[in-house]
């Protein structure tokens, strides 16, 4: 399969690359290591410079995420209001550790730091959708939701 | 028809203000009852989110914070005329968190609809351009430089100098560039300009480009702000459809094209050269300066780099005046600033002030205590480069000066409180951890330097030779404040260092010991 088809209407902007990794893992989910070669050739740069600003920036996946993605911001706003209790609880209820997927593939979860919610914290996205005051219960309940959706 | 308005600010809809206005335009409807749903930008009260407001003739009415299971409650007692509820708090503006406030950037904020091009033009928007339009452009960069206006992202350089600097440089193309990456913990001003009143942005940067001779400006918008991104690139095209962006601006002949690129989840593309680097497509890796951005930025071509919040606040300097915007404030820190309470309060939220107030004042008065009820400890301001302030130092007024005189900052004025149960080992610890994940790579100091500060952190709390340790971390702060390239290995010592000298029973000793 080629790439270029997610792209091609970026090639030309000035900087393209960092939007074309957001399309791609818009569409993808992750940024395929097959992808990579076509894109240096796309914008004349060599293969290592595509793959250290790929790699480079922790938005990036190089592997397919979860059906769910589960961000929980560690930053110290949230760490104020027991967000690393809200990390092990989540890590204990869905079965997986931080930047890493269950292993059924139904959710991957990520930590992030600031997702600028910090008046109501602790914060979590969850699949692009910022939530505030997320309680231990509350978290179970956006979870279940989520998966509810996805289904 | 009476007009009810639900915010759309990302804040409360992290606590479900769409299913809040969902649950009011169902009642509404069976009910009967003619309303007008306005979705508002946030009037920055956010313990209050979900804050619904009702526009009567006495002004708005405010209920919060509404659950849509309170929404049956309020129609029953009649709040679509402003009666009282158990949720209400009365007239909005006489609300004492929002009465005491002075906003000036923040000025229409939560009042219009942020998408409104109407609403912004009757609320004074776009008065700054048309002046600007109607100067030279030295004298547009004399008013910026009379106002005092200094860097709102941190470094608070003088905003009037800078675009000095851009304006007398000789090139066919020159950039505007917007650091929107608002990378701090407990800062959200830029997300809720951007979210609750973008063409104040847009307004401000097109002044930008129109002084110093750019054309093309770009948004640099960190990832984690989907909401704000969705908001930025709806108003620019209303901007554009009604040529306040784009050729020939209002029939003035000049041109300025806006667009607005996503950041990848890297603190340091805050850094003014690594966003430029991250902009043009690589590796956020921060420049060796000079050359300044303002003679070679964006593609080796100048360019004015300014936050958010510096270029929101140009618009009611070029409406008002520099002097009037200078009038506000104290010492050499003019203006107000959006200070943003956060952490563990009872009332977070904004609070646009002069600079001058407290700590006290705003961790007190605005925020209420802590949200926990036990006493606060300590408080990081600007950010995880900023100090912990105690207690004792809650009286130091809120100046860029003050604070560099108790070896803190103010930066972009986010301020986290925490109670009684923080352990300020484990946030010294923390501030190493972030430098050494945030880090560029670029120098020793902060590369290396801040995991052997986590290293020696953990050291000290497991009470291994803890008094030559706290020995290696202070000359390891020292390294790393006089090593650095940038203010990221040079001001991650801050937090370590305050945490230590204020607090140094949480690292087992006690203050005679860390005298000796
Ligand atoms: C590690 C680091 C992170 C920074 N992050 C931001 C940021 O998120 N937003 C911002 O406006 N400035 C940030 N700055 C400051 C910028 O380098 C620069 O001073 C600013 O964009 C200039 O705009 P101003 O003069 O309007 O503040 C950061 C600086 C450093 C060293
Ligand atoms: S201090 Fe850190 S972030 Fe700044 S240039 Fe050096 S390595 Fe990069």
């Amino acid at each position: 399969m080629s790439y270029t088809e997610l792209y091609r209407d970026l090639v030309d902007l000035p900087g393209a690359l960092l939007p074309i990794f957001h399309r791609i893992q818009e569409r993808l989910g992750y940024v395929p290591e097959a992808a990579l070669p076509e894109i240096a050739h796309q914008l004349n740069l060599s293969r290592a410079e595509v793959h250290g600003v790929m790699t480079f920036y922790h938005d990036f996946r190089s592997a397919p995420p979860g059906k769910t993605i589960v961000k929980i911001c560690r930053a110290e706003a949230c760490q104020a209001m027991g967000a690393d209790a809200l990390v092990e609880h989540a890590e204990q209820c869905l079965g997986t550790q931080m930047h890493s997927t269950s292993e059924d593939g139904s959710v991957t979860l990520e930590p992030t730091y600031c997702l600028g919610n910090c008046a109501l914290s602790p914060a979590v996205m969850i699949n692009g959708d910022l939530k505030g005051r997320v309680t231990h219960a509350r978290f179970d309940a956006l979870i279940a939701e989520a998966k509810g959706a996805n289904q | 028809m009476t007009r009810v308005y639900v915010p759309r600010d990302s804040a409360a809809l992290s606590v479900g203000a769409d299913h809040v206005a969902a649950a009011i335009t169902r009642e509404a409807a069976q009910r009967g009852a003619r309303i007008e749903l306005v979705r508002n930008g946030s009037r920055g009260m956010l313990w209050l989110e979900t804050l619904v407001e009702v526009e009567t003739p006495n002004g708005r009415v405010a209920y919060g914070p509404v659950n849509p299971e309170d929404v049956v409650s309020l129609f029953d007692a009649d709040f679509l005329s402003g009666a009282t509820h158990a949720l209400s708090h009365g007239l909005t503006e006489k609300i004492p968190y929002l009465a005491k406030q002075e906003r000036l950037t923040f000025a229409r904020v939560g009042i219009t609809d942020p998408l409104s091009l109407s609403d912004y033009l009757a609320y004074d928007g776009y008065k700054g351009l048309k002046n600007t339009l109607a100067m030279v452009p030295a004298d547009v960069v004399q008013q910026v430089t009379d106002s005092g206006l200094r860097g709102r992202g941190g470094a608070a350089f003088p905003t009037g100098i800078k675009w000095k600097t851009v304006l007398g440089a000789q090139s066919a193309q020159k950039y505007i560039v917007c650091n929107a990456d608002e990378g701090d913990s407990g800062t959200f001003a830029d997300r809720m300009i951007m979210e609750d009143d973008p063409f104040v942005l847009i307004e401000g940067m097109t002044i930008a480009g129109v002084a110093v001779g750019a054309t093309q400006g770009y948004i640099y918008l960190r990832s984690e702000y989907p909401y704000a991104f969705d908001v930025l690139n709806q108003a620019i095209a209303i901007a554009e459809q009604a040529q306040y962006l784009g050729e020939n601006i209002q029939g003035s002949g000049k041109t300025f094209h806006l667009e607005v690129r996503l950041g990848a989840g890297a603190y340091i593309c805050g850094e003014e050269t690594a966003l430029l680097e991250s902009l043009e497509g690589k590796r956020g890796i921060v420049r060796f300066k000079p050359p300044i951005p303002a003679l070679k930025g964006l593609f080796g071509l100048p360019t004015i780099v300014n936050n958010t919040i510096s270029f929101a606040s140009i618009p009611i300097i070029m409406d008002k005046g520099g002097a009037f915007y200078k009038n506000f404030g104290m010492g050499r820190s003019r203006g107000t600033l959006p200070f943003q309470l956060a952490g563990n309060l009872k009332q977070g939220g904004l609070v646009e002030k002069a600079f001058g107030l407290t700590l006290r004042e705003l961790v007190e008065d605005f925020g209420g205590g802590s949200a926990s009820g036990r006493s606060i400890r300590a408080v990081q301001v600007g950010g995880p480069l900023g100090a912990y302030v105690p207690p004792e130092q809650f009286d130091t007024p809120l100046d860029y000066e003050s604070y560099v005189g108790i070896s803190a900052m103010v930066g972009h004025g986010g301020i986290v409180a925490f109670d009684d149960t923080v352990d300020m080992a484990k946030m010294a610890r923390y501030a190493m951890e972030f430098c050494a994940i945030e880090s560029c790579g670029k120098c020793t100091p902060c590369r290396v330097g801040s995991t052997r500060g986590v290293e020696v952190v953990d050291k000290i709390i497991a009470n291994d030779n803890r008094a030559a340790n706290i020995e290696l971390l202070r000359s390891l702060c020292d390294t790393m404040l006089n090593g650095s390239l940038c203010a990221m290995g040079g001001m991650a010592p801050f937090p370590v260092l305050s945490a230590l000298n204020h607090f140094p029973e949480d690292f087992g000793i006690n203050k005679k010991e860390l005298a000796a």
